[in-house]
């Protein structure tokens, strides 16, 4: 007798997505002159019609920004202008449901992740970053903080309203005003967030959001008018980033790749290593540039380890986003179900071997079983390059030396992963490892008072907490 | 008495604790502020750059790891040893720089004072920068703050050795270790400085000092891969650009500064957040 779950579809009847959308700028919606559409990739239903923004667009919504920063924002005391981000962050939780189903909808990312993790955590970003407004000067970044201005803010497709608090919250809690441009293909709740902006009485031209492509974001980086550019995104474009604002007084901070490294000690739990495994790697369809996408396995309990990962793999629930008991949902795009099946097939050529459960994908839409390879040497593509989709790489190592010495092997240094219950190789690691945020006994945990950010080629600067303040204060360095 | 021939110092390189002459057997001329001869020191190449960095890497690990304690004792002990030779670096600063006896003797104070000051932040700024976090959950989470690795720096032009210990003393109170390029027209100083380190219990690798021109070992500085971070606080300003798009290439974290502030140590430093569970 085999127990199967019912479908538990999540209405969509809480969201109503207009046909087409404009800019926001200045505190009203404006029509675009170029359209492109978004889709649902789980489905390739198209969702709306999308503004692209150009020069002009992007040169008013600049202006905008710097009206009401000078006119306005940098005017009003902290206190003020923290009540506006409580406003925001209560009614992004009174609109919660909306906002999850709309995120599911045109990002494909299961229903219980947008609803239990991605939505909460943005409207607590709010929260948090509400009570710093007239606090800053209590924050340890100088006595007298000081804003940059107007930022220029650039958020990825993998966690669309969560990136977008994690620049928009603590911008303007310093006292800036922002251009944001969501990724291309995750726009829609970036664009309930300006009706939420219109619901808070937020004075206009405080936040304007820009829709567009990568050209936007190129007219974003270069404007003459922005102080500070915030990005999220691959470490190729922060270079890009990088060197084009190296002739400018533009401050800068970025949130870039990873291939982060998730240790398994032989004294590690393993059940519950195995849960952190699954969730380091297939959280968000491996959507995440923190992702534990090299399993590093301590030679004597590798066997155990990967027997037990694969059955639970086996009871992976793939499909449908909007069923609540899906556990892994579409790839985001069709450009990055073919990177991922590029970076497949380069494991596949050089001599990893790979294994997927069982499972039936979807007929339409964009999908790729969680897969795992093992025989992975570090030399191997599958261990140097981000793959950014439900895919891990297994390697081993005999001494918690070589662990370090594999997990330091690579340009990135964003977060990394140890299972141990041994305290005091747990802390020993912990100060080994070269990456931002370390998770021992756990992986993928956020939350906006922990700073998070990358050493070396994963980017510069922290998000969250007192640290990520810094990054938009004037004299600070990026902490 | 005066037929006695002065005996003549000859400035060289300081790396990995050894005074090694430049690789490329080049030198030029540093003249006094009155026109004669003073010394021919090195002009340093590419090559002896990596030699450096390949040292200031080696002796990371070890630096790094020194309790912060101990790596305060040794920044104090390299302000004894200044204070001990207050005399041979007044002079040098007053021979090739002209200024007054009285000037120079307060640069060497300001030196002295700024070590030991640098000295008792390694043991604080990890309180002033790092933190717990209260996150909303079983979890215990926390935020320190350590050394980013090799860092490179160019050190201003004047004041010739005030300034080299502003730029070099942060870097390495953190656990950093440096290549520094002296004053150009003013090394003595920094090659002088580089005697002090080597009698100040100061591993080995962890300060390496080049002299020659910023135009030419700035961009090696900054396309170097091996280089995590760079202090141009010497750097003129139009030289900034180029070096940061060069930087770009691993992501170098470019930071310059004007004065000596606990923010020059947290800049050459990484946070670093821990989470872990807490349960029975």
């Amino acid at each position: 007798m085999s127990f199967e779950y019912a479908p538990a579809p999540e209405s969509r009847a809480v969201v109503s997505i207009k046909p087409k959308y404009g800019h926001f700028i200045g505190g009203k919606f404006v029509a675009g002159s170029k359209h492109f559409p978004t889709i649902n990739p789980a489905t390739e239903e198209v969702l709306s019609q999308i503004a692209l923004a150009g020069k002009a667009e992007v040169d008013a919504a600049v202006k905008a920004a710097r009206k009401a920063y000078t006119s306005t924002w940098s005017k009003m005391s902290g206190k003020e202008r923290g009540k506006y981000l409580y406003r925001i962050a209560r009614i992004m939780q009174e609109r919660a449901r909306e906002f999850a189903v709309l995120e599911t909808l045109d990002n494909g990312k299961p229903i219980r992740e947008s609803r239990d993790t991605d939505i909460p955590l943005a409207a607590a970003h709010f929260f948090y970053h509400a009570g710093w407004a007239d606090k800053l000067e209590y924050a340890g970044l100088g006595t007298s903080p000081k804003p940059l201005g107007v930022a220029g803010q650039i958020i990825p497709w993998n966690f669309p309203l969560l990136m977008l608090a994690w620049k928009v919250a603590p911008a303007l809690a310093t006292g800036n005003t922002v251009v944001l441009k969501p990724a291309e293909s995750t726009s829609l709740t970036a664009l309930l967030f300006a009706e939420v902006c219109q619901q808070a009485e937020l004075p206009a031209g405080v936040v304007n959001i820009v829709t567009g492509d990568g050209s936007t974001g190129a007219l974003i980086v270069n404007h003459p008018g922005i102080d500070k550019i915030a990005f999220t995104g691959s470490t190729e474009v922060g270079k890009i980033i990088a060197r084009a604002v190296a002739p400018t007084k533009k401050s800068v901070t970025l949130e870039l790749g990873g291939k982060a490294a998730n240790i398994v000690f032989d004294d590690a739990p393993i059940d519950e290593t195995v849960e952190g495994i699954i969730n380091g790697i297939f959280f968000n369809q491996g959507h995440v540039c923190c992702a534990g996408s090299r399993l590093l396995l301590q030679e004597n309990v590798a066997e155990e380890v990967l027997h037990k990962l694969k059955n639970r793999m086996e009871k992976f629930r793939v499909g449908d986003p909007m069923d609540k008991n899906t556990d892994v949902g579409a790839i985001n795009s069709k450009e990055q179900l073919a990177k991922i099946t590029e970076l497949v097939a380069a494991g596949d050529a050089e001599g990893a071997e790979r294994w997927s459960p069982a499972c039936e994908l979807p007929g339409k839409g964009f999908w790729f079983a969680p897969t795992i390879f093992t025989g992975v040497t570090q030399a191997h593509r599958i261990a140097r390059e981000e793959i950014f989709g439900p895919v891990l790489s297994v390697l081993t190592f005999r001494t918690p030396q070589e662990a370090i010495e594999k997990a330091n092997n690579t340009p990135f240094g964003l977060s990394a992963g140890i299972w141990s219950e041994k305290g005091s190789r747990t802390l020993w690691a912990s100060q080994q490892l070269r990456a931002g945020v370390i998770w021992a006994n756990t992986f993928n945990k956020f939350d906006p008072t922990s700073p998070f950010g990358g050493y070396k080629e994963s980017g510069w600067g922290r998000e969250g907490g007192r640290h990520g303040l810094s990054a938009y204060l004037k004299g600070v360095s990026h902490e | 008495m005066s037929n006695r021939i002065d005996v003549k110092k000859t400035y060289k390189l300081y790396i990995n604790g050894a005074f090694p002459r430049t690789e490329s057997g080049r030198t030029y001329e540093v003249k006094s502020a009155k026109g004669t001869f003073i010394a021919n020191p090195c002009l340093a190449s590419r090559k002896d750059l990596r030699e450096a960095v390949v040292a200031a890497r080696a002796a990371h690990s070890g630096w790094n790891k020194a309790t912060a304690y101990n790596r305060g004792q040794i920044l104090y002990r390299i302000a004894e040893m200044l204070e001990g030779r207050r005399a041979q670096f007044v002079n040098e600063i007053v021979s090739v720089t002209g200024v007054t006896k009285v000037k120079a003797e307060k640069e060497v104070t300001n030196s002295v004072d700024r070590l030991v000051w640098y000295a008792g932040w390694t043991d604080k700024i990890a309180s002033l920068s790092g933190s717990t976090n209260p996150v909303a959950g079983p979890f215990y989470n926390f935020t320190i703050p350590e050394s980013m690795g090799v860092v490179a720096a160019i050190a201003p032009e004047t004041p010739s050795l005030l300034g080299f210990v502003d730029v070099v003393a942060p870097i390495i109170a953190s656990g950093n270790t440096v290549v520094v390029l002296a004053s150009t027209k003013a090394p003595l100083s920094a090659m002088t400085f580089a005697e002090v380190l080597a009698t100040s219990d100061l591993p080995h690798g962890v300060i390496n000092i080049l002299t020659g021109k910023k135009d030419e070992i700035a961009p090696w500085m900054a396309s170097h891969m091996d280089i995590d971070a760079l202090d141009i606080s010497g750097l003129p300003a139009k030289l900034h650009s180029e070096v940061k798009v060069a930087g770009a290439e691993n992501l170098k974290r470019i930071h310059a500064f004007k004065s000596a502030d606990p923010g020059r140590i947290i800049a050459f430093m990484e946070a670093k957040t821990v989470w872990h569970p807490i349960g029975l």
